[in-house]
């Protein structure tokens, strides 16, 4: 019988659009990154404390962050780390740029293939895209069961775990094999605060390629404390078909873009009769509010 | 994403200090930790990062989970159930969140699990709980007392219960009782020594017990059977995994609600000594209440800290004939001496919790080493400033959380009257700073040693040194008047004194205040001198100083020795 040893978190770094500024939209109508704080997705905190806590009730259990974008985002990496996390890997290259979920579910199929773990685990959905796509097409392409909208763990071993999930009406406990893949609800425990420890401990945590511009007194830090070296993985670590990957393997097209701009505008006062209402709609239908 | 270390400039800027360079050699000692702990720094500038770090952990918790359960707590508060304490459910998740943050054993040392931070650090943390939670504060701070045990503790009691503080345990100091609260020297536990089973036995109750409940307990109780002072008291620790105290019951406050006040009754309860016998009071629980008297000017800046937030807040938001009301010049004034009292509270706080630091670092030093003259010399210099202005600190920070906290229901009107605001909470819990620790009164009676002695005076006038700029020269010529009318009514006192015996005693507070105000608002000046920010609230609290010192003297040129039978 495998024992559960590895338990990998998917997590994204994300703009952060909970908190959305009049300049979060460039004038083109697409985000502009720079106005926003680059975060870790929130429901990929629930994801982190999830499989924080399967590490708890696993004797031997390592929990790994394993996330895709640029070099920045091995934030995301050290910040789970500060929280428990014993380490990650960023997969990172230009080979990578945009991916729609189908190109990103692909390469971190990828990526996972190699990493071989026990347990996936990843928040439901990231607040850019709202898709909630990845984790699903992720299990799908490792042939994985897959239990989304978990909101509690109930029970692990090393063979199968049980789950809560939250359903639109109610909630149901699910029993699944192991391997599996988990999407987790913000529903669920929110993570863990940083520890303090931790945080002195992994400070200087780098990626691989943030190492290579690193001053040669943090090289040989971090090469004297293994640890702290987060692994990366190029495009060409993880086997990939290249046609698969970035623009070329996202079938997703944008159409269109609009900026819509909410404004208060002079309050308009309708009577009940059938002329005012019939000029309403066809006012909301113009602006294509209806139909 | 609420952080009460980031979205605080003024905080931050005091843990860039200088003497922050010297706390932390002392503290570190060459850096030897950094081969057997990974999370130990390797130079200044990575423990100061760490620090920095650290800080913005208790940040995050304090503003995002304590502050959020505040309400709750106050509401719900603490039960006895099977003669132990139950905390408020708000209270047990505040307790969860520090422990999963690892911020408990934060001055300890890391053989301990400790952080092996300064006080200066801890206070600050202090200060971001007391902000969100002022009665949580004091369960999450009496880890203080852990301090105690690692300055006075045999080898073998400090590594039984350090760990266990590290680990999260919560811990009280059992000193007051019925008939012994400010007088300590009266408390009557009874210790008596079980010579079978070879540990001390407890006897008789204790009340008015912060965290009475608490898992390691500081018991002040009488070792020498027929004394009557105290000289016949020492320090022990009760271990509530030993069992043999029950809490009778929880006293119902004005205020501080989460913070369970118990009154506890001792069954032959087993306990260990601390130090040496008979100097329980003498020396543990005076260097045990300074540290406390610390805490309490921590809690005391994060309730001016909120009760300030929560008045400029409303303020901006509140209209009234058709502007919002902090635009009127009454609520802006308010609003500006509320400021201006809470960056002095701060600022006080932190220059001796520096002082406090450099001592207390160098005879743990000499507890391992012989100390060279100079650091001798060092000692003695800190220590000397630190005793000073602990009183000075405690007490005016108690006294204008008070203020500020009067002010901001003021500002909020009549909904400031209502339970509907943060304010009114604030109000309550405010009420107790200036009391325990030792009340005001008591603080007085501790100053004014160092009026007489001359510590405040010496300091003053080595603040008067510093060089000053165009904007802040004025306040520098103020300062220089205000100390000679400190020097004319310290010998006015002295000399009636002479006449009349208790003069002294009788303006004591005020000599206390006038050396008081000039010395916060020199401390604020150095920072103007260096940050332009500062110039501003340094103006308008060197204004409120001034009036309150001319308050002061005036009192005592106007009061003739025949005052003394007046006021019997």
């Amino acid at each position: 019988m495998k024992k559960v040893t590895k338990i990998v978190v998917m997590a994204k770094q994300v703009p952060d659009t909970r908190n959305v500024g009049k300049d979060a939209m460039t004038p083109e109508g697409t985000v502009n990154r720079a106005a926003l704080a680059a975060i870790f997705n929130p429901e990929d905190l629930n994801a982190l404390e999830m499989a924080l806590q399967m590490k708890d009730r696993m004797e031997g259990a390592q929990v790994y962050v394993l996330t895709m974008g640029p070099q920045r985002a091995a934030d995301v990496i050290r910040e789970a780390m500060w929280r428990g996390a014993d380490g990650g890997y960023l997969l990172s290259g230009k080979e990578f740029a945009g991916s729609d979920t189908l190109a990103t579910s692909y390469a971190l199929s990828c990526a996972l293939r190699k990493i071989e773990p026990d347990i996936v685990v990843a928040g439901r959905q990231a607040i850019d895209g709202d898709t909630a796509q990845v984790g699903p097409q992720v299990a799908q392409k490792l042939d994985l069961p897959q239990v989304t909208y978990a909101e509690e763990l109930i029970d692990i071993c090393d063979t199968e775990i049980t789950i809560k999930r939250r359903l639109e009406r109610g909630s149901e406990v699910v029993v699944s094999p192991l391997p599996a893949v988990i999407t987790v609800n913000a529903s669920a425990k929110e993570c863990r605060p940083r520890n303090a420890k931790r945080v002195m401990k992994y400070k200087y945590a780098l990626a691989t390629s943030e190492l290579a511009v690193a001053t040669e007194d943090r090289k040989a830090f971090i090469e004297e404390r293994p640890y702290l070296h987060i692994i990366e993985f190029a495009a060409a670590d993880v086997n990939p078909d290249p046609e698969q990957l970035g623009l070329s393997g996202s079938p997703t097209k944008v159409k269109k873009i609009e900026n819509v701009v909410f404004q208060a505008k002079e309050a308009k006062k309708l009577t009940a009769d059938d002329k005012d209402i019939e000029s309403l709609m066809q006012e909301l239908i113009a602006s294509h509010t209806l139909g | 994403m609420a952080n009460f270390f980031l979205d605080n400039k003024d905080l931050q800027y005091h843990l860039s200090h200088p003497l922050m360079q010297r706390i932390i050699e002392l503290k570190e000692r060459n850096f030897a930790d950094a081969a057997h702990y990974d999370y130990a720094p390797h130079n200044v500038e990575d423990a100061l990062d760490s620090y920095r770090r650290v800080l913005e952990i208790v940040g995050e918790v304090s503003g995002e989970v304590i502050a959020a359960n505040a309400e709750s707590v106050d509401h719900e508060g603490p039960r006895v159930v099977n003669d132990h304490v139950e905390y408020a459910s708000g209270t047990v998740r505040n307790i969860e969140a520090l422990i999963e943050a690892g911020l408990s054993g934060m001055t300890l040392p890391r053989r301990f699990d400790g952080l092996n931070m300064p006080v200066t650090c801890f206070a600050m943390a202090n200060e971001m709980v007391s902000r969100g939670d002022t009665g949580f504060e004091n369960i999450w701070g009496l880890q203080d007392c852990a301090e105690t045990i690692n300055e006075f503790a045999t080898e073998e009691i400090k590594a039984k219960y350090l760990p266990r503080v590290s680990a999260g345990e919560t811990c009280a100091m059992d000193l007051t009782e019925p008939d012994a609260g400010s007088d300590l020297g009266a408390v009557m536990l009874k210790a008596t020594w079980d010579e079978e089973a070879g540990v001390w036995r407890l006897n008789g109750c204790k009340r008015f017990i912060t965290n009475g409940d608490g898992d390691i307990s500081l018991v002040l109780a009488r070792t020498e059977e027929g004394t009557k002072d105290a000289r016949g008291l020492s320090m022990l620790i009760y271990d509530k995994r030993d069992g043999g105290v029950k809490v009778r019951r929880i006293e119902n406050k004005l205020g501080i609600k989460g913070s369970p006040t118990c009154e506890l009754v001792f069954n032959n309860a087993p306990a260990v000594l601390v130090g040496d016998r008979k100097m329980g009071l003498i020396k543990y629980v005076m260097s045990l209440m300074n540290a406390a008297r610390l805490g309490i000017a921590a809690q005391s800046t994060g309730l001016c800290e909120a009760a300030y937030r929560e008045a400029l807040k409303y303020a901006a938001e509140r209209e009234q004939f058709g502007k919002s009301i902090d635009k009127f010049a009454a609520v802006a004034e308010m609003l500006k001496n509320m400021e201006a009292k809470t960056l002095a509270s701060r600022a006080m706080l932190y220059e001796t919790a520096r002082f406090v630091d450099i001592y207390k670092q160098l005879a743990h030093i000499q507890q391992e080493r012989g100390l060279t003259a100079e650091e001798r010399q060092e000692m003695k210099f800190y220590n000397r400033l630190a005793d000073g202005f602990t009183p000075l600190a405690k007490m005016f920070s108690s006294e204008f959380a008070n203020e500020v906290a009067y002010d901001s229901i003021q500002v909020h009107g009549g909904s400031g009257y209502m339970k509907d605001y943060a304010c009114e909470r604030l109000f309550r819990d405010a009420r107790i700073l200036n009391i325990y620790e030792g009340t005001t009164q008591l603080q007085v009676v501790a100053a004014i040693n160092h009026v007489t002695k001359g510590t405040y005076l010496e300091q003053i006038m080595r603040y008067e040194e510093l060089a000053h700029n165009e904007a802040t020269r004025a306040m520098g010529e103020k300062l220089v008047a205000l100390r000679e009318l400190f020097v004319k009514a310290t010998e006015r006192v002295e000399a009636l004194d002479k006449e009349c015996v208790g003069y002294k005693e009788l303006h004591s507070r005020r000599l206390v205040e006038i050396a008081g105000y000039i010395i916060l608002s020199h401390i604020l000046l150095r920072q103007a001198n260096e940050v332009e920010d500062y110039v501003a609230p340094a103006k308008i609290f060197l204004k409120y100083a001034s009036k309150k010192v001319a308050e002061a003297y005036t009192a005592i040129s106007e009061s003739e020795t025949s005052d003394v039978e007046l006021y019997k």
